[in-house]
């Protein structure tokens, strides 16, 4: 049974761990530093559909299937899929589930939903609940932009503080297997909103999210930065991880020797003209689900904090001049 | 959290890089300025060719909406604004292209609630406040006598 060590941290006693995993992305992110660690590369953005939510769907199911098929299972096995994306009424997930036989829980926590999925799966079989959980999310730049932003052939130009959605799926499946990684404790992140409103500044609005977060785990597992070979966030781009840096210092913990940000690897930032970095739920599901994940089971890294974050507004919430509250969640993978 | 709203928005703007305007200003200014020669050039042709001067006008116009919509039809637009920022925003080529790129961006919805309703998401507002200010101005000259 999992075993509450703070208020919001649980410890895991069963030893789940990631069993399999597998990551599909687009062109541009093909193009960008982690390219050849992700399993399908796509060079059409409308993978062959009628529309780019269509696409979206065929992401998340080829991500699930390329996983299972590493652990030599099929869907039937799966007990619940915890998947999650950006469109409204998480469609893409609903859609990619549909016609399976396999319990399923739409999940939003907007580019932090890889890390509720995971988070949620492991405590699910660690408990018991279930055998086998997958969790998957997805992205995809041109329907995540024309819901939240401009038309894609707008000629509007944005902030250098914004972002760019990844196109991309990425998905893990957690079970008990005695295979590295193991999954040894999650951190429930709180709802946090220091005030920014602005929508092309999302890394500063999530910043104190990953900052609660991480500062949250710390104290409650009685560690310190040092401790871990990487502290991982999310997507909060050059701007958020200035910040969330610049926050975590004044409380005297320094995370800048071993803290990388899943939104700025994925892209070469300079020249593929992605302003902050990446974002959306695809960013730290794909960068997590290759490279890190592979690293982990390698041996690489030992100690891993995975603390993906999440902007919670929505186009509506924006255009009646709310602020932008913003969530983090933690996951620690050990080898 | 040791940072209030306050606090934490002056460490945002110091993290937060801004518009490179040395650079972005210049480039608008130059295209900018190209589109309004290539205009000037329009006229210039087809009065050269017979037009009145008011038709040789809404000829250009009418030519720069075509070219604007074509290239934002073949994805080129919006790379051209990248560099242009203003300079292709603000003539008569940002408004078709605002126009056009939803057009193209919503069929997948159908053609009423899709283009129909979704044409105008962007160049709505400059059409009904442009409206607006046309009617009060026209009130205006009538209530002074001016005209």
């Amino acid at each position: 049974m999992p075993q509450k060590i703070g208020k919001t941290t649980i410890k895991t006693t069963q030893m789940p761990s990631i069993c399999a995993y597998a990551a599909v992305a687009g062109k541009k992110e093909g193009e960008g530093p982690l390219g050849k660690h992700f399993d399908i590369l796509y060079k059409d953005p409308n993978i062959g559909q009628k529309s780019f939510e269509q696409a979206e769907s065929v992401m998340q199911k080829d991500a699930v299937n390329t996983a299972l098929k590493k652990a030599g299972l099929t869907l039937a096995d799966i007990d619940v899929i915890l998947a999650g994306d950006l469109i409204n009424q998480c469609t893409s997930s609903a859609y990619a589930a549909r016609g399976s036989d396999t319990g399923f829980l739409g999940l939003y926590g907007a580019c932090s939903t890889m890390a509720q999925s995971i988070a949620l799966a492991a405590l699910l079989v660690d408990s018991g609940a279930l055998t086998k959980a997958m969790a998957v999310t997805s992205s995809h730049f041109c329907a995540a932009e024309r819901q939240f932003r401009y038309p894609l052939e707008y000629g509007g130009n944005i902030t250098p503080t914004s972002q760019w959605t990844v196109t991309g799926s990425g998905a893990a499946l957690v079970g008990i297997s005695g295979e590295p990684p193991f999954i040894k404790a999650v951190t429930i992140g709180k709802v946090q909103d220091l005030g920014v409103k602005d929508v092309n500044n999302m890394g500063a609005a999530m910043a104190p999210a990953a900052y609660d977060t991480i500062k949250t785990y710390l104290r409650d597992t009685g560690s310190e930065p040092r401790d871990y070979d990487l502290i991982l966030t999310g997507d909060l781009g050059k701007v958020g991880s200035l910040l969330l840096i610049e926050l975590l210092s004044k409380d005297n913990i320094d995370i800048s020797g071993n803290h990388k940000d899943c939104g700025m690897m994925i892209f070469d930032i300079e020249n593929q003209d992605v302003h902050s970095g990446g974002s959306g739920c695809g960013c730290s599901a794909v960068v997590l689900c290759s490279l890190i994940l592979s690293n982990i089971r390698q041996s690489v890294w030992k100690n891993v904090l995975f603390a993906a974050t999440g902007a919670l507004m929505s186009p509506m919430s924006v255009q009646q001049g709310e602020t932008i509250p913003a969530i983090s969640h933690l996951i620690h993978f050990t080898n | 959290m040791n940072e209030t709203a306050k606090s934490y928005d002056r460490m945002v703007k110091k993290a937060s890089p801004g518009t490179k305007s040395g650079k972005t200003i210049p480039s608008a200014f130059c295209i900018g300025g190209l589109i309004c020669l290539l205009g000037q050039a329009l006229i210039n042709i087809y009065e050269h060719y017979g037009a009145a001067s008011e038709q040789a006008h809404i000829y250009t116009l009418l030519t720069l909406i075509f070219i604007s919509s074509l290239l934002t039809g073949f994805g080129v637009y919006n790379n051209i604004a990248k560099y242009a920022g203003a300079g292709t925003l603000v003539p008569i080529t940002g408004f078709a292209n605002a126009i056009a790129a939803p057009a193209i961006e919503f069929k997948t919805e159908g053609f009423i609630i899709g283009i129909g309703t979704k044409m105008f998401a962007v160049a709505g507002p400059v059409i009904v406040y442009g409206i607006s200010a046309s009617i009060l101005y026209g009130i205006v000259i009538y209530v002074f006598g001016l005209h």
